[in-house]
């Protein structure tokens, strides 16, 4: 058994690297979003300095055209990143996996309407989906563009339920759960999810760092959340015209979102790997 | 006991998978169905766990109807007749512990009682030590899993027992080991085994009934099929059968 | 007489994990082998390391002469023309080994053009057809006009067992490796397929490597037998000897297992 045993050692440590580089990325996201509630170095609206000024002890991150400070404007930031991202999948997951539940239990006919919708609905890019949401909606607001990412992330969690959940329903262990008297929502519960959670929760982190992502493009767009709330999207916009007098105001917001994304994908996959219990150290 | 009645069904409306099929099981008596791919032997099994309906016919459990509509009869029925099922991979959830999967009948049917001794004494009466309890099913082999499902099939203190194929996925020495613990449950319940395997019926069961194409071409005692078949399906099913060298 | 299949301390291993151990048997031309266990116990790993099929993470050592062609070690170019020639595969399930999108004329027609273009003779549209229809006629498969232009999936399993045989003597390999082909079918299935391939052993004259779980199955088609269990071959003898009299203690518990469920089928039958 030894070569499979290393196998899984070398992985397992692999995995718990990776879950804790995803936390620690996660992990001070969240601190400094939850800092920005009670401080934030400067006055985010207030100019505190002179226009594009570049780093410095007072501005560690120098200063943006209307002499805001930008490390402050990055640290609200990291606080809407962190409520699109689980706003939009809370919306989709629930949105998402109800829908497809109900089509892994529907009719031929319903399951096939239903597949062939979602088949549309996906065909769409999520950007366009969530622009078509937002421009719908008379004011763009930061919560309709949680809305809007969380609508069109739902189709993809829909599908992808749908087809875990069907793969699961054609086990003997929920004919065996059928026949010891279990209800169907007690089979959903008790033997479905929890047999589709690993697929599934690694696909939210994806479609976080995707939601995250597209607000920015939102924002970018001048579709996201409007002034005053900053978002690292509206940071790379107003660092466009900029980009080549003081590179700081593109490069921080960038880093900080690749930083997010990589970490929540790199998070969900340690957590998958510590709630399956096939996996790891067994045998 | 049990009396299937007359009963086709067809899962299409072209297509007919049982066709008048008419058999009854006898408190103590252990049967056999036997036949071979497409035979309907499966669908039969399904149909006798109140999973689907017949399209004619009835099925009687007593002096009551099998009706997978009537919730309350379902609950006892349920408790009387439990399956065990071919494949001991795909039968047992993966992410559920030994003592979880067990006790699913006596929780999802709400049997009072200790469940933690009633698992306990079911594993024990499938030859399994209690520490499986607490672990997962890939931690055990294939004949290790299938006691599993056999303990979860007689934790609520079933009257019958329908094993589908119940053994045609182990290997020899582990099967030879199952059908024992078969035998053994077959002496305080009724057994109803369905399975290709003639050699593992006969050595289980007293009475069989041969299925052929959805249709039953023979029924009656083990014994006296296999020494006189009377059916050319039959003659030509038993002839099949390679046998070791004398 | 010169063995056709010359196995001499074989081990089989993934990484550190021994598949099989120390392994020798001989086939000798037109002999019938059998090589019996149970899952784990690297009867299928021993087939296909012999036609040289293992991946490349699995490591191979000792020595393999195949018709006096090295295997281990040998280039895949090698392999391939000692493959056909001197041995041909039947699996388990011919549904995987056959190609679903190809219709089985087509498909029984590859390795007679390639045994052909061997043999360096030509080819030709109705010499590849006319050699075609006498094999679907030697596997005694019914309307060979309606086979001929059917997909795999359009047959029973018996059928395709039929086709899959039929494209094996298509190479007419000195040496038939059949890897548990009975196991996928129905009992009634299963002794036909049995009766067609010793037929064809005895008329070809070719040898035959039978794998299988199944005792009384082995026993029906091979002269001597060896049993593995986890990678080592514990026992090897002559069917009547081994089954008669098993030596070992793992044989004997087989054994006993299945003249239990033989005896509970009573006298009737063979």
């Amino acid at each position: 058994m030894s070569p499979v045993e290393t196998s899984v050692s070398t992985r397992g440590q692999r995995h718990s690297l990776a879950l804790t580089v995803g936390l620690a990325l996660v992990g001070i996201n969240v601190l400094v979003a939850v800092l920005t509630l009670l401080w934030t170095p400067y006055d985010p609206l207030n100019a505190s300095g002179g226009r594009l000024e570049a780093p410095s002890l007072l501005h560690w991150l120098g200063t943006d055209r209307l002499g805001r400070d930008l490390l402050t404007q990055l640290m609200i930031g990291a606080r809407t990143a962190l409520l699109v991202g689980t706003g939009a999948v809370a919306i989709g997951a629930a949105i998402g996996v109800s829908l497809g539940v109900l089509a892994a239990f529907a009719t031929r006919l319903a399951d096939d309407v239903m597949a062939a919708t979602l088949d549309i609905l996906i065909a769409f890019p999520t950007l366009l989906l969530a622009m078509l949401v937002v421009a719908a909606s008379d004011s763009a607001s930061l919560w309709t563009a949680i809305l809007a990412l969380g609508l069109a992330i739902s189709a993809i969690v829909a599908r992808l339920t749908r087809i875990l959940a069907k793969r699961v329903l054609r086990q003997d262990y929920i004919v065996a759960s059928r026949t010891s008297g279990t209800s169907w929502a007690g089979v959903v519960l008790r033997h479905v999810l929890p047999n589709i959670w690993p697929t599934l929760s690694v696909n939210f982190a994806l479609q976080f760092g995707l939601a995250v992502i597209a607000e920015a493009s939102l924002s970018y767009l001048g579709l996201g959340a409007p002034p005053p709330n900053a978002s690292w999207g509206r940071l790379l916009q107003e660092a466009q015209g900029t980009v080549y007098t003081a590179p700081i105001g593109a490069i921080a917001p960038g880093i900080a979102l690749v930083a997010l994304v990589i970490g929540m994908n790199l998070l969900a996959d340690g957590l998958r790997d510590i709630a399956d219990p096939t996996r790891g150290r067994s045998r | 006991m049990l009396d299937v009645q007359n009963v086709s069904f067809g899962y299409s409306r072209e297509q007919t998978t049982l066709n008048d099929v008419s058999l009854s099981v006898r408190r103590g008596v252990s049967v056999g169905l036997v036949g071979e791919s497409g035979s309907g032997k499966t669908t039969l099994l399904r149909l006798m766990l109140g999973l689907i309906r017949p399209t004619s016919g009835t099925i009687r459990f007593g002096d009551e109807i099998l009706d997978p509509g009537n919730g309350g009869f379902m609950q006892r029925y349920r408790r009387a007749v439990q399956p065990v099922f071919q494949d001991p991979y795909s039968s047992l959830d993966p992410r559920q512990r030994v003592i979880d999967i067990i006790a699913e009948p006596l929780r999802s049917l709400r049997i009072p009682g200790d469940r933690t001794q009633a698992v306990a004494e079911a594993l024990e009466a499938v030859g399994l030590t209690l520490d499986a309890m607490r672990r997962y099913p890939h931690e055990f082999s294939g004949g290790q899993r299938q006691r599993i499902a056999i303990a979860r099939a007689i934790v609520a203190g079933p009257q019958i027992v329908l094993a589908d194929e119940a053994v045609s996925a182990l290997d020899l020495s582990t099967r030879i080991r199952i059908v024992e613990l078969f035998k053994t449950l077959a002496e305080r319940l009724t057994l109803v085994f369905v399975s290709h395997d003639l050699g593992v019926v006969a050595a289980l069961c007293e009475e069989m009934v041969i299925l052929e194409r959805g249709r039953v071409v023979e029924s009656g005692k083990t014994r006296d099929i296999l020494a006189a078949p009377k059916h050319a399906y039959t003659q030509r099913l038993l002839a099949s059968i390679p046998r070791m060298p004398a | 007489m010169k063995p056709l299949l010359d196995i001499r301390d074989l081990n089989i291993r993934a990484g550190d994990k021994p598949l099989v151990s120390n392994l020798f048997f001989t086939v000798q031309p037109g002999e019938r082998i059998g090589l019996i266990g149970e899952s784990g116990s690297g009867k299928s790993m021993t087939a296909m390391a012999a036609t040289g099929l293992l991946p490349p993470s699995i490591s191979v050592s000792g020595s393999i002469e195949l018709d006096g062609q090295q295997v281990v070690g040998a280039a895949d170019r090698v392999m391939n023309r000692l493959r056909g020639v001197a041995a041909a595969v039947v699996f388990q399930e011919p549904l995987t080994a056959l190609d679903p999108l190809m219709k089985i004329g087509r498909q029984i027609a590859e390795p007679v053009r390639r045994r052909l273009e061997r043999d360096g003779r030509r080819a030709s549209k109705d010499v590849v057809q006319r050699e075609v229809r006498d094999l679907i006629d030697k596997v005694a498969l019914p309307q060979p006009e309606r086979i001929i232009n059917s997909y795999p999936h359009e047959v029973s399993g018996g059928q395709r067992q039929r086709v899959a045989i039929a494209m094996a003597l298509a190479c007419r390999p000195k040496l038939l490796i059949a890897d548990e082909p009975t196991t996928a079918l129905d009992v009634t299935t299963q002794a036909e397929i049995l009766k067609l391939l010793d037929q064809l052993v005895r008329e070809t004259g070719m040898a035959l490597l039978f794998i299988s779980h199944d005792l009384p199955v082995v026993a029906d088609v091979v002269e001597r037998v060896i049993v593995l269990k986890n990678g080592i071959a514990v026992e090897e003898g002559p069917v009547g000897a081994v089954f008669g009299k098993p030596q070992h203690d793992y044989t004997r518990t087989l054994v006993e297992a299945a003249r239990l469920f033989d005896e509970a089928l009573g006298a009737t039958g063979s």
